[in-house]
């Protein structure tokens, strides 16, 4: 390739630049200073021919899809499973982010709730970022869909945090809150609390919910990262309802409170 | 601690056979990269400067893609003239280099020659300064030798230096370059990965502090409760928190996956370099690595630092100097004693090393010392203000003793150092540092801004390297604010920015504030020549090094490279390039083509660099002549801070680049 242009670098063509610029000849080993910008169209990031390739690739797309909580849990009777997934692709600004979560009891049926989200994600701040897109309820029926609107982020304090606000096809408002903080024990175990809140901004009774305050889930786990992607965990979950949406789950002979440990894995790529 | 070094058991196998003195007479069993005669590395011979009359060189480098045994394992890596690093290329001044590079892969590729000055036409990056080499071409360069001194090549095409296209190049000075060595060795050190660069990479991307397993724990809480209280303790563990950042991140990528290679030799198989005893041995050491900083030292052994970047310096003795990446050291040893000496090159997070040896005769070792304790970062790294911090009671007049009393008085008062032992180490002040900075995080310490100064004289009055100590230590330790930060703060692709920046020149780099020997600082290099170009400069750049850990975005003035133009050098002109750190790691900040003197307070006699690690929350500032036509990369040697957009092109041109852009 050189062969090309090593005789037009190494002509012998001389040039002075007034007193302070030292002369240069092509034969000092240096670059003719009119090679340096190039007779055709230029690319704007390197100055060179438009056509050349990247020296550098930082407009990559990357991807990233995360199983948080993959879990059965213990609880009286009426033992379930949950999951609680989400993922990503795209690059450092722009993102299509995905989510679904789920539960339901382990004894046969369809889930009690099954949850589908598909948003575009905005990197607004270095820790922050906007969201904005759609979620579909396949569970309970029947169906529904919702617009979001969310921030997910790391607060200070190493709070990872997720916060959207839903208004459903029937125009009802809704908002959920989900914290989580990772307290290392070692460099593999990992005590992991967490946090979920579900408020409504009025009664939704076919879907059993009463304005304001809904439910409540904490939960706490230890995870051991036997590698980075891959960490089973045990933990405990302890759900709470209140309010409206409690006496309809009391009036329908649910329960309205409950604790369930937890076995389940946690894994990405 | 057990995760620091996340062995293999292949690895296990060969330390302990290593240990049971099992070398000998046991060729068949080693690893095939260990065996005579199977030299995919730089052996005693290959790393072994042949030296002889100058001569103009005609070299072909062959670039290929092949299986190799390699750190233990067995790797597909690219290799040239098959062996990984590359051979010695050896050229001489004031000759002529002809090189070819043969490109045996299934994929674009090229070779940049670290540090050499040319036509930047030959400088070896693809879309900058040529357009690559296709599979099954060939390149040829051809140039005139300008400098004498230690350089490398490596590849410029995506992440092909990670998987072993680096090499060293020797250059012979025309005259006597009054070092007169009996004997020369590059010493190349690498980081080896068996993951794919690319995966790496992605990881790096999905979750930064993937390969990170220092972090701290619970069992370091429990310990710093018990050592410095609990309210000072917790003040440092919300500093931290409210920032969102990892006191403990050293490096991206450690020794959970890498295997750190010298000449290409993993550290059980020992690389040896052979000497008689007496003789004056130049070692070329050379930070080929991607991601890796190196502490070397050789216990035992003085070095003396003849050379940096491959310029001549004035020589200085000392016992461990850090290289950044890409950075290049020629120190000079005189072992006069029938014994082996440990090269010893520990990374700068402590998560591994590179090892050799030089011996009197083959097979000889010497003890390896063991890992110090992992450094941390500091509130200075990140760039902070303590003249604005509380410190409430603290009598000052205390400090302007010139006894480490003065410290212990006023660590009392907040209850966090009350456990130092001051006197023991010889500066006095060497025992501080980890208190100190806990000090310094718990926003203790009235006015700062005054006392600093009282304190820098004292930590010069306490000994010879009393004034070097430093960035783990407090503020004292530190060097002096010389700037403040603006208003911009560099965009969502940025963190934090160093809202004071020092100049931190004279400092010793992360985690060697406190050893009790000699450590190499940067205001130690003195030119051998004096300044050519004493023009005052008519043109000043700001840059600021940017990043942003959590997603792991790196730029500079928080604009990575796809969305930047090149930065014009007006070609002829003398030019004061600053740099600030706003980040809290270092960068080895590299420029293509033209040499960089530091402003080091050396006066006329500012040494060259090509590479210059920058160190968090400061400010450097380097002055270029403009004199080499061209489009030169400028960017941060880490690799994949490069690929995630670290990178800029510097255009040395005498037409304004309105029209270019």
């Amino acid at each position: 390739m050189l062969k090309k242009s090593t005789p037009a670098i190494l002509s012998a063509t001389v040039f002075f630049l007034g007193s302070t610029a030292p002369a240069l000849a092509a034969s000092d080993g240096k670059a003719d200073l009119d090679s340096v910008i190039p007779a055709g169209p230029a690319d704007p990031n390197s100055g060179a021919p438009l056509n050349w390739k990247k020296p550098i690739h930082d407009q990559q797309i990357h991807k990233f899809f995360l199983i948080d909580r993959l879990e059965y849990g213990d609880v009286d009777g009426t033992n379930n499973y949950l999951w609680d997934a989400q993922g990503w692709i795209g690059g450092d600004y722009n993102k299509l982010w995905l989510k679904t979560e789920g539960e339901g009891p382990m004894r046969g049926g369809s889930p009690e709730s099954t949850e589908f989200q598909a948003l575009y994600n905005r990197t607004i701040s270095p820790f922050w970022s906007a969201q904005a897109g759609l979620r579909y309820d396949v569970n309970p029926n029947p169906d529904r869909g919702f617009a979001v609107l969310g921030l997910q982020g790391l607060a200070p304090y190493w709070f990872e945090s997720d916060t959207s606000l839903f208004v459903s096809e029937d125009g009802d408002v809704s908002f959920r809150g989900e914290f989580e903080y990772e307290l290392l024990i070692t460099q593999r175990l990992i005590l992991q609390p967490r946090a979920e809140i579900n408020m409504s901004a009025q009664d939704v009774p076919e879907y059993g919910l009463g304005s304001g305050l809904n439910n409540t889930e904490m939960g706490i786990r230890l995870r051991y990262e036997i590698k980075r992607e891959f960490a089973p965990y045990i933990g405990v979950r302890w759900e709470q309802t209140y309010g409206e949406t409690k006496d309809v789950a009391q009036a329908e002979g649910e329960e309205t409170s409950s604790t369930a440990f937890v076995v389940g894995i946690r894994a990405w790529y | 601690m057990s995760d620091r070094t996340h062995d293999s058991d292949r690895r296990r196998l060969l330390r302990a056979m290593g240990a049971t003195g099992l070398l000998a007479g046991f060729n068949a069993l080693l690893p095939a990269y260990a065996r005579e005669g199977m030299t995919r590395h730089l052996n005693t011979a290959a790393a072994q400067v042949p030296g002889g009359g100058a001569r103009d060189v005609v070299m072909d480098v062959h670039v290929r893609r092949e299986m190799i045994d390699i750190a233990g394992g067995r790797a597909s890596a690219i290799t040239l003239n098959h062996t990984t690093p590359g051979p010695i290329v050896e050229l001489w001044e004031g000759q002529n280099a002809h090189l070819r590079v043969h490109n045996h892969l299934d994929e674009s590729t090229s070779i940049h020659w670290h540090g050499i000055l040319l036509p930047f036409q030959m400088d070896g990056v693809p879309g900058v300064a040529f357009p690559g080499i296709d599979p099954g071409e060939t390149f040829e360069v051809d140039f005139p030798v300008r400098q004498a001194g230690t350089y490398w090549y490596h590849s410029h095409s995506g992440l092909q230096e990670q998987v072993g296209q680096t090499g060293p190049i020797v250059i012979h000075s025309q005259g006597d370059d009054g070092i007169n060595a009996d004997r020369e060795y590059v010493i190349v050190l690498n980081d080896w990965t068996f993951e794919d660069p690319h995966r790496l990479l992605a990881k790096l991307k999905e979750m930064s502090d993937y390969y990170n397993f220092s972090e701290r724990t619970l069992g370091d809480l429990a310990e710093d409760f018990r050592q410095s209280g609990v309210a000072t303790t917790l003040k440092d563990r919300l500093a931290w928190g409210d920032m969102r950042m990892s006191p403990r991140d050293i490096a991206d990528v450690t020794g959970y996956t890498y295997s750190y290679l010298m000449n290409g030799v993993h550290p059980d198989a020992n690389w040896t370099g052979l000497f008689t005893p007496g003789e004056r041995i130049r070692l070329r050491v050379i930070n080929a690595s991607a991601m890796t900083y190196f502490n070397v030292r050789m216990p035992g052994l003085p070095m003396t630092v003849v050379a940096a970047d491959g310029k001549e310096v004035q020589p200085v003795e000392t016992d461990e100097f850090q290289i950044g990446v890409a950075e290049t050291f020629d120190v000079v040893v005189e072992p006069r004693a029938d014994q082996a000496y440990t090269i010893m090159a520990e990374t700068m997070d402590r998560s591994g090393y590179a090892r050799g040896t030089l011996a009197p005769r083959a097979g000889m070792v010497a003890p390896v010392p063991a890992l110090r304790e992992q450094p941390q970062r500091t509130m200075m790294d990140m760039g902070m203000d303590m003249s604005q911090m509380d410190m409430g009671g603290m009598d000052m007049s205390h400090s302007k003793s010139a006894k480490p009393m003065g410290h212990g008085q006023m660590a009392m008062d907040h209850g966090s150092m009350q456990k130092m032992n001051m006197p023991k180490k010889e500066s006095g002040m060497a025992g501080m540092s980890h208190q100190g900075h806990k000090m310094a995080d718990s926003k203790m310490s009235g006015k700062m801004a005054g006392m600093g100064h009282d304190m820098k004289k004292m930590a010069h009055g306490t000994g010879p390297n009393a004034g070097t100590m430093g960035t783990g230590a407090m503020m004292e330790q530190s060097g002096p604010v010389i700037a403040k930060h603006g208003p911009d703060m560099h965009g969502a692709g940025n963190i934090n920015i160093a809202n004071v920046q020092r100049d931190r020149l004279a400092e010793r780099g992360t985690g060697l504030e406190d050893v009790n020997h000699r450590v190499l600082t940067y205001s130690q290099l003195r030119n051998v020549v004096p300044m050519q170009d004493q023009r005052e400069p008519s043109k000043t750049i700001e840059i600021h090094l940017t990043g942003n850990m959590d997603r792991y975005m790196w730029s500079f003035d928080g604009v990575k490279y796809s969305n930047a133009t090149p930065i014009e050098f007006p070609y002829g002109e003398r030019i004061r390039l600053i740099m600030v750190n706003d980040t809290m790691m270092e960068h080895p900040i590299h420029l293509h083509g033209m040499f960089m003197e530091l402003e080091n307070g050396q006066g006329e006699h500012l040494p060259f660099k090509h590479t210059l690690s920058v160190l968090p929350g400061s400010r450097a500032s380097l002055l270029v002549t403009a004199d080499e036509p061209g489009r030169w990369a400028f960017h941060c040697h880490l690799l994949y801070h490069m690929e995630m957009g670290m990178f800029r092109v510097v255009r040395v041109s005498d037409q304004s680049g309105e029209n270019n852009a």
